[in-house]
């Protein structure tokens, strides 16, 4: 395990190098002088020359790259040209709102969703599993910026149940501004692990070794909670682990409609003003994120899965 | 209070397929007596698993009772609760499932596995963990204390067979229903389990239900033996009736394909030349009419179950001599 878990580290690593590479090159090739943009049009041509310098936009482009990477290794990701700050302070200041708005999302659709899809899958082809898989595929149609949207008519316009924008102060204001932009990403979310879990479930459920376990008379509730569960919830940490850029994604709309604070609104902001220090170390973090969150995935896989564990 | 443990009646099976009803076991009779080991022979696909199965109610969802009885103890399992039927699975009947490879939960220890069975009884967690360990080591596997913490995928096939064994025996039930259990082991340890279900047997006094396509284990361990052939019974018997003196050709033609010692391997199933019937479109007549090189014109009607002498029935119009005369 100990040997599988440094692997899937390296690998890990591997991929956020590939990919920060191929990001580098992709924003260098953007068209737009960025010295120009950031200093305006009344910018003097000593000014420029400086900040080229100073970005190193002068060098050649793999040289670029190396600065970015020996910058990377010491903590650096350069400096924002607007305020002067430091990019990583930037960008960890946001993060917070961020991952606290995926992490509700993912806990309380997971939640429904498993327990919607267990309880299909153990009363199959009655009414409420009827009823659970028409309401899960309306709910897998609902896109999260169409989601927040109404949300943010219905519940906070409207009714003026939540707050319809900004993060809130203290433990209750945040907790109480993320309900509705966690359950705009998180909506579509739950239809579609509860027809995961119902599948699997309903798979296991006619393997052999539940056979045995009825044979011996163990309850049907005990079956169902910890003979079948364990092994009907594996596939919805890989979802979640491979779904993290779509969580992501959708992030940035729900950021915008609530007018929250994070990275996806950062990064919206950075590249309309074409901020590329900025924009480099969100899309840096964010990347980095996801590579990280498939590599938990298929850890919890391998430890709540003795049969993966010893395969790798 | 009588001595009939299990007594099956005209037990007919269907499967719901696309193609129609299949027809797994047609018109069924036999029965197990008080700590009497019945062995059931036939090939693949003649229904054997679907009867035993069926005795604990736990087949496939497209299964459907057409008729007949399946009594235990006198009462009719088949139209028992499903509550009655918890209690009766494990504790009075316990199975061996054929497949040892999908038997266990993969994701849970087999100490685990070993200690939930016991849910009924009153005995701390260690204690039942002492149980589990010393029927492991019963059915020899060697430390079992250590063995109890690993997962199902750490065992080889025949370990895990033998656990399955081991969690059959731990109820110290009354029928123990058993569907090749030693189809994954090697001939040794063959022999092994078998002088160990018979020591048992004889300790506990516990009646076995013992289905092996091997016939050499049959003669080894049974009293008495069902032959079935394409979801019938076609011949039933004290074992050294059978084996001396078949009295249907489908028996014959079984022990000339497999002497049966126990000693020598008979794996692969005994080949007899043509196909069996298909389930689902079963030709008039007798079932093995096709395969049988003694059929005649009377095979086209069905030869019923006869008694030919106390304790011998065999489905065939070969021994009815004084009618074929007329
Ligand atoms: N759930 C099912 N649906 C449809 N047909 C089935 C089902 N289960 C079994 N059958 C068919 O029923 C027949 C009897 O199957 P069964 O498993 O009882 O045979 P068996 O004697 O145990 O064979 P083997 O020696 O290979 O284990 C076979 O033709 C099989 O293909
Ligand atoms: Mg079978």
């Amino acid at each position: 395990m100990f040997i599988y878990t440094v692997k899937r580290f390296a690998l890990a690593g591997l991929i956020l190098i590939v990919a920060v590479t191929a990001m580098f090159l992709m924003i260098r090739a953007v068209p737009g002088d960025p010295v120009s943009i950031m200093l305006g049009p009344r910018a003097t041509p000593e000014l420029k020359a400086s900040l080229i310098a100073q970005m190193a936009l002068d060098q050649p482009i793999w040289k670029q790259l190396l600065i970015y990477y020996g910058g990377l290794l010491r903590g650096d990701l350069g400096i924002d040209v607007f305020s002067g700050r430091s990019v990583v302070e930037i960008v960890f200041q946001q993060l917070p709102y961020t991952l606290e708005m995926i992490t509700l999302s993912v806990v309380w659709s997971a939640t429904l969703g498993i327990a919607l899809g267990a309880y299909a899958a153990a009363n199959p082809n009655t009414m409420i599993d009827r009823i659970a898989a028409a309401v899960s595929v309306s709910f897998v149609a609902a896109p999260a910026f169409v989601v927040a949207l109404l949300a943010l008519l219905i519940f906070a316009v409207q009714l003026q149940w939540f707050p319809a924008i900004g993060a809130g102060e203290g433990f209750w204001g945040r907790l109480n501004h993320l309900v509705l932009p966690s359950f705009a990403i998180g909506l579509s979310w739950v239809g579609y692990i509860a027809r995961l879990v119902r599948a699997s479930m309903l798979e296991v459920l006619g393997e052999g070794h539940i056979r045995t376990a009825r044979a011996f008379g163990i309850s049907e509730r005990r079956i169902i909670m910890s003979y079948a569960l364990r092994i009907a919830i594996l596939p919805v940490f890989t979802v979640i682990g491979v779904g993290m850029g779509f969580l992501l994604s959708s992030a940035v709309f729900t950021e915008i409609v609530f007018a929250r604070p994070g990275i996806g609104k950062l990064v919206i902001d950075s590249i309309t003003t074409r901020n590329y220090p900025v924009v480099m170390g969100t899309v840096l973090v964010s990347t980095g994120l996801f590579v990280l969150s498939t590599a938990i995935a298929d850890l919890l896989n391998a430890l709540l899965d003795p049969r993966a564990r010893s395969a790798k | 209070m009588s001595d009939t443990l299990l007594e099956i009646d005209n037990l007919s099976v269907d499967y719901e397929t696309e193609r129609g009803d299949l027809k797994a076991l047609r018109d069924i009779s036999f029965d197990v007596q008080k700590g009497e080991i019945v062995g059931i022979v036939g090939e693949s696909g003649c229904g054997k698993s679907t009867l035993i199965s069926s005795i604990l109610r736990l087949t496939a969802p497209n299964t459907r009772f057409r008729q007949g009885e399946v009594r235990f103890k006198g009462d009719d399992i088949l139209t028992k609760t499903e509550r009655q039927m918890r209690d009766l699975r494990g504790s009075d009947i316990s199975i061996v499932f054929q497949d040892p490879m999908q038997t266990h939960n993969p994701v849970l220890t087999i100490g685990r596995q070993l200690v939930d069975i016991q849910h009924r009884s009153k005995a701390t967690k260690a204690q039942k963990l002492d149980i589990a360990a010393k029927m492991l080591a019963a059915v020899g596997i060697p430390d079992p204390q250590a063995r109890l913490k690993q997962h199902p995928h750490e065992f080889s096939g025949g370990m895990r067979q033998r656990i399955a064994i081991a969690m059959a025996l731990m109820s110290e039930p009354d029928l123990l229903i058993a569907d090749e259990p030693t189809t994954a082991l090697d001939a040794t340890l063959e022999v092994q389990i078998i002088e160990r279900l018979k020591d048992l047997q004889s300790e506990m006094n516990c009646a076995i239900l013992f289905i092996s396509h091997h016939l050499g284990v049959i003669a080894e361990l049974c009293d008495r033996v069902v032959v079935m052939y394409a979801g019938a019974v076609v011949e039933s018997g004290d074992v050294r009736e059978i084996f001396h003196d078949p009295k249907h050709p489908y028996t014959r033609r079984l022990i000339e394909c497999d002497p049966g010692h126990i000693k020598t391997r008979a794996r692969i199933l005994p080949t007899i030349p043509g196909e069996v019937p298909d389930l689902a479109n079963l030709p008039d007549g007798c079932i093995f009419r096709d395969r049988c090189e003694q059929a005649t014109d009377r095979c086209h009607q069905v030869p019923a179950l006869e008694k030919l002498k106390e304790g011998h029935f065999a489905a065939c119009w070969l021994n009815h001599h004084e009618e074929a005369a007329t």
